[in-house]
């Protein structure tokens, strides 16, 4: 596919302000809670209490005659229509998946899973009724550690399965023939080095809370949810309960960010359902923000054992990885694939020949693990580039000039990694210069030897972080292979209306990517039709009948391919019409800016809108010609998108405090071309803030007995303006071959590469104290710990 | 059940409410003023961020009752459908402050109040003012850049829309439309 080449004028590459502003800060604004139907129901659910109990005894009577209260039944009452939630991706043969009713039965393993429901007039009655459901438990043992859930005798999750691990993935180069065997690597190496790294679990708090209305009493059970994959939760409502696909609707109206977090099938979209279903009356459940910590899943949560053969010129000879990740105590959509996709990014931008990945994924009495922005890719990098920064410290050599010595130089492209993939373009040492340039690399370093001979207390850190991901997810082919239970395909549709307005349908599923902007400016240009001429729909299966939603960066990269095919599907079909209007042969004519002329032929043509209308009225037309201008198009694609990057941060750390401060951070992303600069970079900024929130403020903790501790935003430190930094933020521009614009797609870009440029530059602002590592997040007390134990010659945190 | 009345947004609403209701419930789910969201439970994220009596409260940390009497602006009441944009609102598009847009009602309210209490902020005192208020999509840089941007045009417009003469000038209780739900 080659790609197109901007054109005066073209509205790709422009700032266009946003489309979807005008509703949202004006607050007019289609949240699902802002959704009221006549009729409808509150619903409010009882969550356990305890990390993993037997329920022997439920009596939700009590509750039904509280005033407001119309119904209350547990997991047994609805037993028969409720369906169990389903993991899309089983990633071996032999993956341990375990039931997973949506209303617990007779069986808690996290605290927080929902064990009964009340259905009142509004919601406060709701709330006041469960507190009536009388309800016991017999506490069976918990287990929280992944290492001791592997333990011969540890308590099990799920005591029929017999064992606490559901898989064991191993991905070995010496076996797939893309590279050597490590093992030889290890044993030939001038310098091996091991390093424990742990990716505590996050969570992804998006603002608004999930909230899902169901309502039965049409033709079609509608549901509206604060997802970010309609159409994947419509199917699975469809085979996981039974009821007919077509009968059922879903609608993603606006929907208040997601980060992954929204990338599920949820019990509490199953318990509406059901609750709908049983009630014949429309219902709404919208969860508060401590039910969202406990319940909506985290993200990471990976103990990774990283080890990195190298010769003493610097130059990487084999790396291995055994990974530990925490699937919490079910599996969700894509719970075991999420270290999976992480097994291709490890070896990240360098030309590593020898490579052995192995992943054991383990259940804990936890909320489950599932994507959360980037899912697999930042915990991969943060590891490859945190041991990098370990072996130029090793070898007494800068950062830089370790990542120069291995990387996939520019003029090497296509490359084929010991993973497996096939990146198809890039420019590290472009991207990198620039970002060495903005940040003033060498005057910095400087300053840092200054305070490191003056002994001064605040010592500055350089954080380098090289990064490149896989974006466009994904080939169906690859997908399969990987035993994911869906293709990776996208569809867009064009309809062009009489007057030459147009409205675009996408399969994606934006939740503030700002679609409806970028994807006008794409049509705008592909069609030749005014940017304010289009509007797009996505989001309701009924208007969008066919897509695979929104994540890892696929709308533009996956879904912009098939909207450029589209597009042009519908120039072709308008062809014969414009010949016809201007009495010529359709070989004749050539389009151009939205009209078609003859060629060679200066003057007026014939435009969309002429042919529109002239099809609309059909009263003269040719012979054969099918009287629509209207098409659609799917796309597969066959290679994933690699953006790139270079992020630089530098750090002032307080010795004799602990307390971190960014001096500077750069950024300079390479996402191929780009549609909407502006976007782009505010995307960049997000992306950065929540890859420096797990550096630096974020962690979920429990305690003990499985209680979560960090249930609310009093204790789960989500950062405020008055807690980051300003950004500079500057691209690269290497345009993705595969793609017709050339976009390779920027959602996750900050993320993963944020958070190790961070870490790493608070371990090298404090490596003259002995320190190597300090465990994220980097709060002013693990620092001073880490410095404490450095000092005293004792464990490192 | 309390007996309430209150100008929210221009218009006076007299109402019965249970005294526990918190405001926020009240203007959502009995006045239909949805541009308001709650977005937690703890008084931390700042989404239901209102003008009360011309200072910025969040509002599920005020009972309905405590407002009796009092003057409430919401997003809703910063402009009217067709009507010019506040500044502060006009900002957020311009400089691209928000993505997915749950926290932008409360992020454009606490900045109103900001900019009413300090004309001329420094990014420090941006970031320090709207610390009460959580956004998960922008890293903040462009809230800080719309934040200033606004500032500049408040500093050399005249108010001229009803929404920023409004501000100036609150409107009276008896002189405004009368409402009972």
């Amino acid at each position: 596919m080659t790609v197109t080449e901007p054109h005066a004028g073209a509205e790709v590459g422009r700032d266009r302000r946003r489309k979807e502003d005008a509703r949202l800060i004006t607050g007019r604004t289609l949240w699902t809670e802002n959704i009221s139907l006549p009729g409808m129901l509150h619903l409010a659910i009882l969550r356990s209490p305890m990390a993993h109990a037997r329920i022997t005894h439920v009596d939700v009577a009590p509750a039904r005659h509280l005033p407001g209260a119309i119904d209350a039944f547990s997991g047994q009452d609805i037993a028969d229509i409720q369906g169990t939630l389903a993991c899309a991706w089983p990633v071996t043969e032999d993956t341990v998946v375990p039931d997973y009713p949506p209303l617990a039965v007779d069986e808690v393993r996290h605290t927080g899973e929902p064990v009964a429901v009340v259905a009142a007039r509004d919601r406060a009655s709701a709330l006041d009724a469960l507190e009536a459901i009388e309800i016991d438990y017999e506490p069976l043992p918990v287990v929280l550690d992944m290492e001791a859930a592997l333990a011969d005798d540890a308590p099990l999750v799920h005591e029929a399965k017999g064992t606490n691990k559901s898989y064991t993935w191993i991905f070995d180069s010496a076996e797939a023939g893309t590279g050597e065997s490590v093992t030889h690597a290890e044993s030939e190496a001038e310098l091996v080095i091991n390093r424990r790294y742990v990716q505590q679990r996050l969570i992804p708090a998006f603002m608004e809370p999930r909230g899902v209305v169901v309502d039965p009493t049409g033709e079609q059970i509608t549901m509206w949810s604060a997802t970010q994959i309609p159409h994947i939760l419509r199917l699975m409502l469809a085979m996981c309960t039974g009821v007919a696909e077509h009968k059922i609707r879903v609608i993603a109206p606006d929907v208040g960010g997601g980060f992954g977090g929204k990338l599920q099938i949820t019990p509490e979209e199953f318990i509406a359902f059901a609750a709908a279903r049983r009630l014949g009356r429309p219902v709404k459940y919208v969860e508060s923000r401590s039910e969202s910590m406990l319940s909506a899943h985290h993200g990471r949560d990976q103990i990774q054992d990283i080890t990195l053969s190298a010769r003493r010129d610097g130059t990487v000879t084999g790396l291995s990885v055994k990974l530990l990740a925490n699937m919490g105590a079910y599996l969700g959509i894509v719970t075991p694939g999420v270290p999976i996709l992480g097994a291709f990014m490890f070896n990240a931008i360098y030309k590593i020949p020898a490579y052995r990945f192995e992943c054991s994924g383990v259940f804990t009495n936890t909320t489950k693990t599932d994507a959360y922005r980037g899912a697999g890719r930042p915990e991969a990098t943060y590891a490859i580039e945190r041991i990098m920064d370990e072996l130029a410290n090793e070898l007494g050599m800068d950062p830089i000039e370790v990542r120069r010595r291995n990387w996939i130089n520019h003029d090497e492209f296509p490359f084929s990694t010991v993973a497996g993939l096939t990146y198809d373009s890039g420019n590290y040492e472009a991207a990198t210069d620039k970002a060495l340039g903005l940040l003033g690399y060498d005057e910095l370093r400087r300053e840092q030897q200054q305070r490191r001979d003056s002994g001064d207390p605040v010592q500055l850190g350089i954080g380098v972080s090289t990064y490149t991901e896989m974006c466009g997810l994904a080939p169906s082919r690859i997908l399969g292979q990987l035993r994911y239970g869906a293709g990776g395909w996208e569809n867009a549709a064009v309809r062009m209306l009489p007057t030459g307005k147009v409205e675009v349908v996408t399969g994606t599923s934006p939740h503030g990517q700002g679609h409806e902007t970028a994807w006008s400016q794409i049509v705008a240009d592909q069609l030749g039709v005014p940017f304010e001429d289009v509007e797009v729909l996505h989001g309701d299966t009924r208007t969008s009948h066919k897509g695979l939603d929104t994540y890892g960066s696929r709308s533009l990269a996956v879904g912009g391919i098939a909207l450029v095919q589209a597009c042009q599907k519908v120039v072709d079909k308008a062809r014969p019409i414009a010949a016809h209007l201007l009495e010529c042969d359709p070989a004749d004519l050539e389009f151009a800016e939205g009209q078609y002329r003859i060629k060679g032929t200066p003057g007026t043509g014939k435009t969309l809108a002429d042919c529109a209308l002239a099809v609309f009225t059909s009263h003269e037309m040719p012979d054969g010609v099918e009287p629509t201008l209207d098409a659609d198009a799917t796309f597969d694609p066959d290679n994933f998108s690699f953006p790139h990057g270079t992020h630089l941060c530098a750090a002032e750390v307080d010795t004799e405090t602990g307390h971190v401060r960014i001096r500077k951070y750069v950024a300079v992303d390479d996402v191929g071309r780009v549609v909407n600069p502006m976007i782009v970079e505010g995307q960049v900024h997000g992306g950065i803030a929540q890859g420096m929130a797990q550096a630096l403020f974020e962690g979920a903790v429990y305690d003990a007995d499985g209680n979560l501790l960090t249930g609310t935003f009093v204790d789960y430190t989500v950062p405020s303006s008055a807690d980051l930094p300003e950004f500079v933020t500057d691209r690269t521009e290497t345009p993705a071959p595969g793609h017709p614009l050339g976009a390779k797609g920027v959602g996750e870009a900050g993320t993963i590469a944020s958070t190790p440029a961070v870490v790493n530059a608070v371990v090298d602002a404090l490596r003259p104290l002995g320190v190597s590592d300090v465990q994220m997040p980097c709060t002013p007390e693990r620092v001073w710990q880490a410095i404490r134990s450095a000092t005293d010659g004792g464990e490192r945190s | 059940m309390t007996k309430i009345s209150m100008t929210v947004d221009g218009v006076r609403y007299d109402d019965d409410v249970e005294p526990r209701t918190l405001l926020v419930h009240h203007l959502r789910e009995r006045l239909g003023k949805i541009g308001t969201v709650v977005g937690c439970d703890t008084s931390n994220c700042g989404s239901c961020t209102v003008l009360l009596a011309g200072k910025s409260v969040k509002s599920c940390t005020v009972l309905a009752a405590q407002a009796d009497g009092m003057d409430v602006t919401t997003v809703e009441g910063l402009s009217t459908p067709g009507g010019a944009l506040h500044p502060v609102q006009q900002s957020f598009h311009e400089t691209h402050a928000l993505q997915c847009g749950f926290c932008t009602p409360g992020m454009i309210m606490a900045a109103v109040d900001l900019l009413n209490e300090n004309p001329d902020p420094s990014d420090e005192e941006i970031r320090e003012g709207l610390e009460g208020n959580l956004c998960r999509c922008t890293g903040y840089q462009n809230i800080v850049r719309a934040v200033q941007h606004a500032a500049s045009t408040m500093r050399t417009d005249v108010p001229t829309t009803p929404e920023t003469a409004q501000q100036s000038q609150p409107a009276q209780p008896g002189a405004s439309q009368e409402v009972t739900t």
